[in-house]
């Protein structure tokens, strides 16, 4: 399995970036995922994004989707895509530490 | 003690689950009763083929009360909510029904007004998922003469998500029927990163598209359908100019789900185990087909094979036994693809779709077009009338996905 070093710790990841153990992301390490992605700074709407990730995999297991994320997190479909420009569901799982959200079939 | 079992939804799901409970139970055992809020049953395979002319909507659309077997009750009403702390439905003619189970059937809607652009269904923008949407489509697409033609999937997830593939294959050959090909530019445009959702499909399907001249736009997730200006745009702010656009709108379950504190998810789905089809939200509530929030396609082929598995943890439950009927994700799909014929996919929750025969070695061929799929694509409809919503076993298809044709197993 990949590994990747962020903020000199060692964590796994999957071929396309996102990690496999979310226990081991720290918040600290988000600017530096950030940075990977081409944002920064890290602003508090980002955060608020993010720290929604994080509660909605501890919750379901899977984190959610452009469209529930648009409905749920409180920042609109159309400011995710201003935050996230590449694709919000994936670009902020990767920053937020949680695995590809499975999204749907 | 005499159950009461209320089942919400008289589609393809409610039916089959209706008549086969009917089945199990005596009349003195059980009262079955099923709601809908109209007459009209639709069978949804039956919309591809109606803006090609191939099929009218008066041939695919029977009374919902006429599938329902003797000893069913049928109340047709729009639902107002449901109560689960007091097992009840709330129907919106003021009238209730109290319950020891509930199965919820009533699959997903169409929600365009979630779409910029979209609620107001401009000219030049249509949709084959509703029988007025495709009686119109037939209409434009009859008229039209040349252009930009676009496909679009605003967002997954949809019901049969092979649908506007096989749209766009019959459009194909529809236009070149008519002798008009050359002048059609088509384009399907996905919010996925290839043609389908499952790799090896997806690889098929994406090549078939190719060789047929249709251009794939992926990863396009549509914020905005322009009617007048004649172009998506997508929320990354690409655009993809049309004469003639075909759009399937977002979905998201019935608008009482949303009313019933506790019931759905943030879209109105219910959230459903994925074995046993019992929700997660109270034990005594079932859900099947497009309704659930299962990680299957939104099918009736899913719905079907769901049947098996619903009623007989619906019979466990009653009987304070535990749940062990188990669905596998099974999932079977004839995928149209013009000059008559057609590809057949079978997969399930572990196995994609993969080459190979079904439902053994000797079978319809899988993953490759042929006449005889076009044919048993035709044929089902009868099939779904006469055997799939009465409950009846089709011979040779089984719940389980078979795996004796396939040219790879399940690691």
């Amino acid at each position: 399995m990949p590994t990747k070093t962020v903020t000199g710790v060692e964590v796994d990841v999957t071929d396309d970036g996102f990690f496999t153990n979310p226990d081991q992301w720290t918040e600290a390490m988000a600017p530096e995922l950030a940075a990977d992605e081409g944002i920064e700074p890290l602003t508090d709407q980002h955060w608020q994004v993010l720290r929604f990730m994080r509660s909605e995999y501890a919750e379901k297991g899977t984190g959610p989707t452009v469209r529930v994320l648009g409905k749920t997190s409180g920042v609109t479909v159309k400011e995710l895509y201003q935050l996230f420009p590449k694709g919000p569901a994936k670009i902020a799982a990767r920053i937020a530490g949680i695995p590809k959200p499975r999204g749907c079939i | 003690m005499s159950h009461r079992i209320v089942i919400l939804g008289a589609g393809t799901g409610g039916t089959l689950t209706a008549n086969r409970l009917r089945k199990a139970y005596g009349s003195d055992e059980a009262t079955i009763t099923v709601v809908d809020q109209d007459d009209q049953h639709v069978y949804q395979p039956g919309l591809l083929f109606v803006p090609f002319g191939l099929t009218h909507p008066e041939d695919i659309v029977r009374s919902r009360q006429r599938q329902l077997h003797k000893g069913i009750d049928y109340r047709q009403s729009p639902i107002d909510h449901v109560d689960l702390e007091a097992d009840t439905v709330h129907l919106a003619d003021g009238s209730t029904l109290g319950y020891d189970v509930l199965v919820v059937a009533t699959g997903a809607t169409l929600v365009p007004e979630e779409t910029e652009g979209l609620a107001e269904w401009p000219p030049n923008v249509h949709t084959f998922y509703t029988v007025d949407g495709a009686a119109r489509l037939e209409q434009a697409l009859a008229e039209l003469d040349g252009g930009r033609v676009v496909v679009n999937v605003v967002d997954m997830p949809i019901k049969c998500p092979v649908a506007p593939l096989e749209f766009c294959f019959l459009a194909d050959w529809f236009f070149t029927d008519r002798g008009i090909r050359d002048r059609i530019q088509l384009t399907y445009v996905t919010p996925l990163d290839a043609a389908f959702t499952k790799p090896v499909a997806a690889a098929t399907l994406g090549g078939m598209l190719d060789d047929r001249g249709i251009e794939l736009v992926t990863e396009f997730n549509t914020g905005e359908v322009d009617g007048a200006g004649g172009k998506l745009v997508s929320y990354d702010e690409r655009e993809v100019p049309f004469d003639l656009a075909v759009v399937i709108p977002l979905h998201g379950g019935q608008a009482y789900v949303g009313r019933s504190e506790g019931l759905g998810d943030e879209l109105g789905f219910v959230p459903t185990d994925p074995a046993t089809l019992q929700s997660t939200v109270k034990p005594n509530v079932f859900a099947i087909g497009d309704a659930t929030t299962l990680p299957a396609s939104k099918a009736g082929s899913v719905t079907h094979f769901e049947g098996d598995v619903l009623v007989e943890n619906v019979r466990r439950f009653l009987a304070g036994q535990d749940l062990d009927a188990t669905y596998d994700g099974h999932a079977n799909c004839f995928i149209e693809t013009g000059f008559g014929k057609a590809m057949l996919i079978d997969f399930n929750y572990d196995q994609e779709p993969v080459p190979g025969h079904f439902p053994a070695a000797v079978g319809l061929p899988l993953l490759k077009e042929s006449r005889l799929n076009h044919l048993g694509k035709l044929m089902f409809q009868w099939f779904y009338w006469h055997a799939l919503l009465p409950g009846r076993d089709i011979p040779g298809v089984g719940s389980h996905m078979p795996e004796a044709g396939k040219t790879t197993t399940p690691s």
